[in-house]
């Protein structure tokens, strides 16, 4: 297929996750003319779309560091433009919890690194106060900083809002795009599956293949990308009235840790795991893993014990030989890459299309920004706003579990940005996401889409 | 919108409607069904091969027409049905938040019955290792593909699982033009009792017993699926994962309301008239326990009925319930509760019991130190085991199926 539309843009941005998403969308903000090549069959299908769902405050960022400044750049700006998007923010504040006397020992120490930080709301809590904040937590805990200002929000729906607003200002979004080579000659030339496409600056926002992407740019090894996989395991609705809060653990070097957080959509997730491997695309899960953080669950908060788990999913971070973001720019060759953003991605997207977009000023290119952000609509699956199963007209409910309704699945196939395959669908309905996993809705939802996806739900007709 | 009921029944499978039935022949005027689906029926709407309706009709009825004879009879009965109405919620003062087609509304009711079913555990809550791919599905949803939308999910699925929907799920393979590539087990001996547990081998699908998955592989859709028995390693190319059984009941509304539940059994724990914790909620059918066939739902739906009618002519329940407690080898028992000051009746006239291994010796029933029942047997997991509800056993303090094995 080589439909790719011939004109020159401005900017062809290589990489649907959220941050090549959130970059488009600063960049047609800017009034640049926008290309989004994304590989996957739809926007979020490598590591944006497993990840835990946290808007962090970047308390705990390595100090004076480039991700300390997206994170908090890219959370400011996500609490005063989520308005234009219709995107939701529930307010659940962390606590970090010391689960033994050494870790208690440590929680000064992080309090002090979060307010030298720039977060100010952080208080050093003891055991009985900390409980207090979440009654459910283990006797054995020692104490706690509280974050109020960790906050949990639908991490499927805020990258589709940038990239719709992106494409509401006359941005283009390729999928099933894979870039195989570029050339610039005073422009680029971008080679790829769907035709060749012409742009005056590039950005590499491959996520998990930012390294080869780099190379295939012709801009060098400058990093390598080693993946990290994150198993998760989601626990029913019922778990949510135990998890007021999210919980984290003192960190360690190499890891955040094991989380346990509320959800938008009203569950609870325990996860992720961090584990080294050299596959970028198979994120499997394993049985024994997710045991793990089942036991882990209900050792930290013990009521979680009888919560039936509703879905397992495992993610890979890009991450890199080092821990810092890997964000270059290269004027002789007017391209930028956004590498290596392997766990604050979420947070700090709009940071990084803000900073990508400062680093693009210095080629010297003008732009003329647009006179206002557009706004758009985006899936309202968040438990704690008005769901479309409580408005009128809604059709019926299709997916029981998840009390999704035929008008929204309509809406996730229709659009300037429809659904790309099944897994697609699942992020902008959470149709099939929920306890029974499909039993009662897959069959309707294998009809809904037919003729929709390339891999279809169906194989063919029963006969 | 709202509306008041002397009854309102979640859910219009066998239970429920049975429940509807014996509530209206009883003289209860204002009865409501709230129904999700299109259709009454629950679970027998889709099994299109397997005969409903003997025990209550004396007749045979396949897949959706069972459903269309309860409705039938429901409606003549002057049960107000509510298709397409799903219940959000479920509040402890008797009400409960209903969302359907033209908006959301609140109904409310002297008594509610829960009679929400049961459904296959999926693949994550199995905690299956491997790729997601598409393809990995349970018996209901593929009974739902060629009975409602006409359509197959795969050709060459694998299939796990040894009970008796196993088996159901290999022949609606078989007739709607799939071809299994085989049917794995984790147990040594099949959950499913002869003829069933021969199907595999009369049609020559390879079976493999005491054998686990260890990887799922698939970009897209399922390509292949590894098994592991003891130290014999094997894949199987497929296109699909098909698991059937280890029903688990619907109880998410009742788990949100708060309500105790049956840790054996999984649905909400009940007393001998089928009342809940909460004494305005009452419960039916393969909620109770995974699982039993339509005609039992529809039995135990209509006995429940019957109570709930009784039950509306006085005040409701306020006595605290003694649990009925049980050896390790069991897995559940329903009721699991008993109280006081409310006679056994025909609301359940026998404890059901099932064990969670295998087991050899003595079961017996013994309350406040008195052995009121036994049996001496050889007990297989998952088989139904019935224990009779002795006259003043409510008036007990301590209730428990003990077991000396042999």
């Amino acid at each position: 297929m080589t439909d790719a539309p011939k004109d020159l843009f401005d900017v062809a941005i290589i990489g649907g996750g959220v941050v090549g998403c959130a970059t488009a969308r600063r960049f047609a903000l800017a009034g640049a003319r926008v290309i989004l090549l994304e590989r996957g069959a739809d926007i979020l299908s490598g590591a944006s779309k497993a990840n835990s769902a946290i808007l962090h405050t970047g308390f705990d960022a390595p100090p004076d560091s480039l991700e300390l400044d997206l994170v908090k750049r890219g959370r400011a700006e996500y609490l005063e433009m989520r308005g234009e998007c219709g995107l939701s923010l529930v307010r659940t504040g962390a606590l970090v919890c010391a689960w033994s006397d050494d870790e208690a020992a440590r929680l000064e120490g992080i309090a002090a690194h979060g307010r030298a930080n720039g977060v100010p709301e952080l208080r050093v809590l003891g055991a009985a106060e900390a409980r207090a904040r979440a009654p459910g937590l283990a006797a054995h805990l020692c104490g706690a900083v509280e974050v109020t200002g960790e906050h949990v929000i639908d991490p499927w729906s805020a990258p589709l809002g940038y990239l719709l607003q992106a494409m509401a200002l006359g941005a283009v979004t390729l999928r099933r795009c894979e870039v195989t080579s570029g050339a610039f000659d005073g422009e680029w030339r971008l080679e790829t599956s769907r035709g060749p496409v012409r742009a005056g600056a590039v950005i590499n926002a491959a996520g998990l293949f930012g390294d080869r992407v780099d190379e295939a740019l012709g801009l060098g090894r400058n990093f390598t990308i080693r993946p990290r996989k994150g198993q998760f395991i989601v626990l029913d609705k019922a778990a949510r009235a135990h998890v007021p809060t999210i919980v984290l653990p003192v960190p360690t070097e190499i890891t955040k840790g094991i989380v346990i957080c509320p959800t938008a959509f009203g569950n609870v997730l325990v996860g992720p795991t961090a584990e080294e491997q050299e596959d970028r695309t198979r994120a499997t899960v394993e049985t024994e893993t997710l045991r793990m953080l089942k036991e882990h669950g209900e050792r930290l908060i013990p009521a979680l014990r009888d919560i039936p788990v509703t879905a397992v999913y495992a993610g890979l971070r890009p991450a890199t030989e080092q821990k810092h973001y890997r964000v270059a720019s290269y004027p002789e060759k007017r391209a930028i890459t956004l590498g290596g953003v392997r766990s604050t991605g979420l947070s700090a997207a709009l940071g990084l299309g803000r900073h990508a977009l400062d680093l693009y000023k210095l080629f010297g290119a003008p732009l003329t920004p647009a006179a206002a952000a557009p706004r758009v609509t985006t899936p309202d699956l968040t438990e704690t706003e008005e769901r479309d199963w409580r408005r009128p007209d809604h059709g019926e409910i299709v997916c029981h579990c998840e009390l999704v309704t035929r008008r929204e699945i309509e809406a996730a196939l229709t659009g300037p940005l429809p659904a790309g395959d099944f897994n697609g669908l699942r992020r902008r309905t959470r149709a099939g996401m929920g306890r029974c996993q499909g039993f009662y809705c897959n069959a309707r939802l294998a009809k809904m889409t037919e003729g929709r996806f390339e891999t279809p739900l169906a194989v063919g007709k029963e006969r | 919108m709202s509306a008041h009921s002397d009854v309102l029944i979640v859910g219009g499978g066998p239970a429920g409607v049975a429940a509807a039935l014996a509530l209206r022949a009883s003289g209860v005027a204002r009865v409501t069904i709230i129904e999700r689906e299109e259709a009454l029926g629950g679970a027998t709407r889709h099994c299109s091969h397997s005969p409903f309706g003997m025990l209550e009709y004396r007749r045979v009825y396949f897949g959706a027409a069972y459903g269309r004879r309860l409705r039938r009879d429901a409606e003549t009965a002057g049960v107000t049905v509510l298709t397409g109405h799903s219940v959000t919620e479920l509040r402890p003062d008797g009400s409960a938040e209903v969302s359907h087609p033209a908006g959301l509304a609140r109904f409310s009711a002297d008594r509610i019955l829960i009679a929400t079913g049961a459904r296959e555990t999926p693949r994550s809550a199995r905690m299956l290792p491997g790729d997601r791919p598409l393809g990995v599905l349970t018996t209901g949803a593929l009974q739902a593909y060629v009975a409602f939308q006409g359509l197959m999910p795969f050709r060459r699925p694998l299939i796990v699982g040894s009970e008796l929907v196993s088996s159901s799920a290999a022949l609606t393979c078989l007739t709607h033009g799939a071809r299994p590539v085989a049917m794995i087990d984790e147990h040594d001996r099949p959950l499913a009792r002869p003829p069933a547990s021969w199907l595999p081998s009369l049609v020559g699908i390879p079976v493999r017993r005491g054998a686990c998955i260890v990887d799922i592989r698939g970009a897209d859709r399922v390509e292949a699926v590894t098994v592991r028995r003891g130290e014999t390693i094997e894949t199987f190319a497929c296109d699909g994962l098909l698991l059937t059984g280890r029903f688990t009941p619907e109880a998410a509304l009742l788990r949100q309301a708060g309500e105790a539940l049956n840790p054996g059994a999984g649905g909400p724990s009940v007393d001998q008239n089928g009342r809940c914790a909460n004494p305005l909620f009452f419960a039916a059918g393969n909620l109770l326990r995974p699982v039993e066939t339509g005609g039992w739902a529809f039995r135990e739906g209509r006995a429940i009925g019957r109570e709930i009618a009784r039950d509306l002519a006085r005040p409701a329940a306020t006595a605290a319930p003694v649990a009925v407690e049980t050896h390790e080898a069991l897995k559940l028992v329903v009721p699991n509760l008993l109280r006081r000051g409310l006679a056994p009746s025909p609301g359940f006239d026998r404890f059901q019991l099932r064990f969670r291994r295998p087991a050899r010796g003595r079961l017996s029933l013994v309350a406040d130190g008195r052995e009121l029942w036994r049996k001496t047997g050889a007990w297989l997991p998952e088989r139904r085991v019935l224990a009779p509800i002795p006259a003043g056993i409510e008036t007990c303090d301590r209730v428990r199926f003990e077991l000396s094995e042999d």
